[in-house]
């Protein structure tokens, strides 16, 4: 053991755990179906029932061989393939969060630059920024009259706090030498704003563009449970309503996929953009 | 003494001092310095130098008080007055080589990119950066080669006055010295007017053609202007022996 490095150590770890804990779930459901028959009061309580209706992970390793060897079938409205339902819902992810990169970048440029507009700006964020993303969604239903574009607001609502603090405070860090250099190069406040302040502030930005997405992910998922019809969140509590316990667990595993390929894609780039002073 | 290629007249700089009432740096300050010319401020720290320095550079206003350059006042800073800061002030997420091009970049615009590399790897050369290192980001390079890239970033823009501001203070003694001649190297092929601050006696007497007193603050005043007539090249060596 001594001789493998902390990766290879690490990662048998983590096999060995996933074994006896997918191995202790699978043992705990066979033994309940299978187990000593039920008294006729555990019976009358339903308590055999519901215990033996949690799929074991073989059923949902069954389920996802099924589904993720056809994701992209589409049988009607109720029936859609996983990769279908992910691709929606990440899109509605993408538009919202996309969106609010374009709001939040600027102003929280502006709110970092000018203590005025810092000033002036705080008491509104202070109040939007605590409000749950869902609590928009009665209004942005009535105003935008459209599920779909309702839940990329709701997407946009949430996830453009993270990213306009961290890029204001990013902005307002960025050490006044470098600003001195910009100055003494009689660079314009654009060139500026582009060569000197971004670059700095670019792993503070991103580190709020990750936290966003991150939000953005949990959020979606909730949204489409309330606007339904496409997604993966409709998707969880489609197949709750069908009582189709295995497809909830996979779809909650995709769901965690999905955020943590979100997460890395970010991780990376804001490992591309970090510097060390 | 308005006819020098530089000159400060009857420059005041005040702060607030915190509590209601005004604290003055230096008084009055008047000095020229002519084209050509390497002249070092000396003082100690606290009398106003970098306030001085700061002034000259354009990134603070003076209380009162005017700097002329060729007959013109300044306002603001500009690419005519390049500044060396004591912090070297390089861009952490750029290599040794985008340093300099982006000082050369901002100075010619109209350049190609082709003329751009060229002069900027030339005037790190000059300092005695080639090869590899000069495509290291600030972080993988000594402090030593961190201040040479920072004055090849300002002898490459090639203004009409250089400011050093103590460009020496965070070096060890023998980088120090290596760097200093390297300095003299550029400043002799260029002919740049320097003007620099040091709180370090020998270097002055090393490096200037004139070294400026500056009294202690506060109500700092420029008290003397010593000419420093040791032929050059100089060298360590003769400035401890020579007969001044």
């Amino acid at each position: 053991m001594q001789s493998l490095s902390i990766n290879k150590r690490a990662a048998i770890l983590s096999v060995v755990l996933l074994i006896v804990l997918l191995g202790a779930w699978e043992i705990s459901i066979t033994r309940q179906v299978l187990g000593e028959a039920l008294t006729e009061y555990e019976i009358l309580m339903g308590l055999g029932q519901q215990r033996s209706a949690i799929p074991p992970p073989s059923d949902v390793m069954v389920k996802a061989w099924e589904q993720l060897s056809n994701p992209f079938y589409d049988a009607g409205p109720n029936d859609k393939g996983i990769g279908i339902q992910l691709a929606y819902s990440i899109s509605r992810v993408l538009s919202g969060f996309g969106l609010a990169v374009l709001v939040a970048i600027p102003l929280g440029f502006l709110i970092g630059m000018s203590p005025v507009a810092y000033k002036a700006l705080n008491p509104f964020i202070q109040v939007l920024r605590p409000i749950s993303p869902l609590a928009w969604m009665p209004l942005a239903l009535f105003i935008i009259q459209d599920a779909n574009s309702s839940a990329i607001f709701v997407i946009f609502i949430c996830s453009i706090w993270p990213m306009l603090l961290n890029t204001a405070f990013g902005v307002a860090g960025v050490r006044s030498d470098w600003v001195n250099v910009a100055r003494t190069h009689e660079l314009g406040s654009l060139r500026t704003a582009l060569t000197v302040i971004l670059p700095a502030a670019a792993p503070t930005i991103l580190t709020g563009m990750r936290i966003s997405i991150g939000i953005a992910w949990l959020v979606i998922v909730a949204a489409e449970m309330l606007v339904g019809g496409t997604g993966i969140g409709y998707y969880v509590w489609n197949e709750w309503n069908n009582l189709d316990l295995t497809s909830v667990i996979f779809s909650i595993l995709m769901i965690g996929v999905v955020g943590m390929l979100l997460d890395a894609f970010f991780a990376t780039l804001q490992r591309a953009v970090t510097y060390a002073e | 003494m308005s006819n020098n290629f530089l000159s400060i007249e009857r420059l005041t700089q005040t702060f607030p001092d915190g509590s209601g009432g005004k604290m003055t740096v230096f008084e009055n300050a008047s000095f020229g310095i002519d084209k050509g010319e390497f002249v070092c401020i000396l003082g100690h720290s606290g009398c106003g130098k970098s306030t001085i320095m700061n002034v000259l550079a354009g990134l603070s206003d003076p209380s009162s008080g005017v700097v002329k350059m060729d007959g013109v006042a300044v306002s603001g800073p500009s690419l005519d007055r390049g500044v060396v800061f004591q912090n070297y002030s390089l861009l952490p997420w750029l290599s040794a080589l985008k340093n300099v091009t982006f000082g050369v970049k901002a100075r010619y615009r109209d350049w190609s990119r082709d003329k751009v590399l060229e002069h900027a790897t030339k005037y790190l050369a000059m300092v005695g950066l080639e090869g590899d290192v000069i495509h290291r980001k600030p972080s993988q390079l000594s402090g030593g080669m961190r201040q040479r890239v920072s004055i090849a970033r300002a002898f490459a823009n090639q203004p009409k006055l250089l400011l050093l501001d103590e460009p020496f203070g965070a070096l060890d003694a023998l980088t120090r010295g290596t760097i200093q001649e390297e300095l003299l190297k550029v400043w002799s092929k260029t002919e740049q007017t320097v003007f620099m601050i040091t709180h370090d006696i020998d270097e002055a007497i090393l490096l200037a053609d004139r070294i400026l007193l500056m009294t202690n603050g506060p109500f700092a005043r420029v008290a003397e202007s010593v000419e420093i007539t040791i032929p050059r090249p100089r060298t360590r060596t003769e400035i401890v022996t020579h007969p001044n």
